[in-house]
């Protein structure tokens, strides 16, 4: 499990680093949102939009257990801290889906 | 040195950045929340001090902390090391921040 948590960590990395710049220069033409807005509503961008704040969440649960695992000395604990940062992915995941 | 500053740096952005995810989440589940529309979001942003600085050092803390990770990431799956992976990081982590700031101030300026 932390092995799975340690390569989702890094997928999602790479994944943030290359949707940022995207994200970033969408809001920076905030005046053209609205035509912006209308193509984020077609289900396959929505799905990309699901993916990458899942992605976010995995990122966030992974970077966790790292500091966890560096700054505090808990030893014994590495397979429940993998399993905190998915249960955090997995519940981000689930109420973002409810919401959208 | 280098690696022991670049180490340091990513943990410190990390733990900015740890806050400051959990806020932007919130924030999306939330406003998501019945669809969006440019003029809700940006009558509810457009203004907001509190949030500019905010979601400037979001953006500054993303700009240190993405080039990092890749740099690791592409010495490891790349094989590219030498001073051109350097050039090019230094390059995206600007890049990051100008768009990012021109984001920043689109929104909430």
């Amino acid at each position: 499990m932390s092995q799975w948590v340690a390569h989702v960590h890094r997928l999602s990395g790479v994944a943030l680093a290359l949707f940022l710049p995207l994200h970033f220069w969408a809001l920076g033409n905030a005046l053209q949102l609205d035509s912006f807005l209308a193509w984020t509503e077609q289900p396959l961008v929505k799905l990309g939009e699901w993916a990458i704040v899942v992605a976010l969440a995995a990122h966030l649960g992974g970077g966790l257990r790292v500091l966890a695992l560096e700054f505090l000395p808990l030893l014994d604990w590495q397979k429940s801290l993998a399993a905190v940062a998915a249960a955090l992915t997995l519940a981000v995941g689930l109420a973002l889906a409810l919401s959208l | 040195m280098t690696q022991t500053v670049l180490w340091l740096a990513q943990r410190v952005t990390a733990a900015i950045l740890a806050v400051c995810v959990v806020v932007h989440l919130a924030t999306i589940i939330y406003a998501v929340q019945g669809g969006l529309t440019a003029a809700e979001i940006l009558g509810r942003t457009r203004g907001n001090t509190a949030w500019l600085v905010f979601y400037a050092v979001f953006v500054a803390a993303a700009a240190i902390h993405a080039p990092i990770g890749l740099r690791a990431v592409l010495g490891e799956w790349l094989k590219w090391r030498g001073i051109w992976r350097e050039v090019f990081l230094v390059f995206f982590a600007y890049t990051l921040l100008w768009f990012g700031l021109q984001a920043v101030i689109g929104v909430f300026g």
